[in-house]
């Protein structure tokens, strides 16, 4: 355990820095990706509401594993050989991120739907019958309201994102899993460095729980002052 | 009467137990999930290739039993190690590093160095034209170790990837700018896939033998069953017969 601290520390300590990077980048177009279709997706345009649909249930009917393959060696593989235009290139970190943005951001949509949802539609007719425009209502009225039940279920879904960047490791993406099964073929110590693994997994993954619980408790205190 | 039930189903136990652990002598040996023409499936998903019919004909010969499982390359070393399986034969080289951490390898079964290939019609001639560029390997091979003892005299980045066609592909694709893997599978998959690679010239290292693994000295029976094996089917013309078959030669 010493040895593969003292030896490979540093290099672990470069990939849980990388499956971060990883996470946040696709988190970030997950959320926009998820804002998008999920208002799409309780619009009363029905264009916008089927091409909602058919994301959402295209990215979840599809395991992240198989996506990551198809985006990484499928996409250019069918860009440059079946259609012979050529010149397209993903690296590993672009593959995995929007490989993270389109599975996080259907399960987001899901989430945010479901939240505006929840809004009752009095609310909503209340707003209009006052005179407001929709998406004035939508931003200032449904939102804010929509938001504080959304919040447990996105943090819930950050946590699992991050998660799931361990999967990205079967396109050679350096982050902690691939780096892992490296250091375990260098030293053949297996069991070792998976319990050092999986230790920084749950330490960043337990600030990232406490950090949610002070946002929750932040908006709770505004409710109640309400 | 509770105690007798007891008793009786104590002994039952044991005797279910016994015939468990007598039965163990299938041994588990694992291998590797597509490494052509040593291992790989067929059309029908039965696991055929130049490792999987030595091993057949070296336990034929020795008279033991044992299941073959498709692991994969890593978790085959890993499966080893914790002692779910008990051998391993997937074209692993017979190096020193890995005798130091405690391997045993039978005699050497085939003699194959590592090479670098790029895609075909690529402009790359030789290791100086990878500088600033991605190479593709895959995790915890010889080939791994050879493009790492070369990327700082280069220049270029290594990516690791979890099995040789996932190699190929990423260069077919572009991802990576060449890739490093044992000579005999890149040659067979330009062959007889048809995969648009071509290797470089002068680019191959010494090379070292594969061998057949086990991780712990209570296996070494294991091993010293299959150097017999190998001995006697060496002998008997068997050996010369299954690579003809694969490498047509």
């Amino acid at each position: 355990m010493g040895k593969i601290l003292s030896v490979y520390g540093p290099l672990l300590l470069t990939a849980m820095g990388q499956t971060l990077l990883l996470a946040l980048y696709g988190l970030f177009f997950a959320c926009i990706i998820g804002m998008i279709v999920g208002i799409m997706s309780v619009l009363k345009n029905r264009a916008c509401r089927i091409f909602a649909l058919i994301f959402v249930n295209l990215i979840r009917g599809v395991p992240m594993i198989v996506l990551a393959y198809f985006i990484y060696f499928g996409i250019p593989y069918f860009w440059n050989t079946v259609l012979q235009i050529g010149g397209l290139t993903l690296s590993a970190l672009q593959a995995g991120t929007i490989c993270l943005a389109l599975n996080c951001g259907a399960y987001m949509a899901e989430i945010i739907r479901a939240g505006i949802e929840a809004v009752d539609v009095g609310q909503m007719e209340a707003a209009r019958s006052l005179g407001l425009p929709y998406w004035r209502s939508m931003h200032r009225v449904v939102l804010p309201q929509a938001i504080r039940t959304m919040i447990p279920s996105i943090i819930n879904q950050f946590i699992i994102t991050l998660k799931d960047t361990s999967i990205l490791s079967v396109i050679g993406f350096p982050e902690l899993v691939n780096t892992a099964k490296n250091v375990v073929s260098k030293t053949f110590m297996s069991f070792q460095t998976w319990a050092i693994v999986a230790f920084m997994y749950l330490v960043v993954i337990l600030i990232l729980q406490q950090a949610a619980k002070l946002i929750e408790r932040r908006l709770k205190r505004g409710r109640r002052s309400l | 009467m509770k105690k007798q039930i007891s008793v009786v189903l104590a002994l039952l136990m044991l005797l279910c137990l016994s015939v468990a652990l007598a039965e163990s002598k299938v041994y588990t040996i694992v291998t590797d999930t597509a490494f052509r023409p040593f291992e790989y499936a067929d059309e029908t998903g039965t696991m055929v290739g130049i490792d999987v019919d030595i091993l057949a004909a070296v336990a034929a010969d020795q008279g033991f039993e044992y299941t073959l499982t498709a692991l994969g390359w890593d978790a085959s070393i890993a499966a080893c190690q914790a002692g779910q399986a008990d051998g391993m034969i997937a074209g692993a080289s017979i190096t020193d590093a890995r005798k130091e951490n405690g391997w045993i390898f039978s005699d050497g079964y085939y003699s194959a160095t590592q090479s670098m290939a790029v895609a075909a019609g690529s402009k790359i001639s030789g290791f100086a034209d990878l500088s600033g560029k991605a190479v593709a390997v895959k995790i915890g091979t010889q080939s791994a170790e050879y493009a790492e003892s070369l990327k700082d005299t280069y220049n270029f980045t290594v990516t690791y990837l979890e099995s040789s066609p996932d190699v190929y592909q990423a260069v077919i694709g572009g991802q990576a700018a060449a890739c490093f893997d044992d000579t005999p599978i890149m040659a067979d998959y330009i062959k007889s896939n048809g995969v648009p690679l071509q290797l470089v010239d002068g680019t191959a290292n010494e090379g070292a033998e594969y061998g057949f693994a086990v991780f712990s000295a209570d296996k070494q029976e294991l091993v010293d069953k299959f150097n017999a094996g190998l001995a006697s089917i060496k002998a008997n013309g068997t050996y010369d017969e299954i690579l003809k078959k694969y490498l047509g030669e």
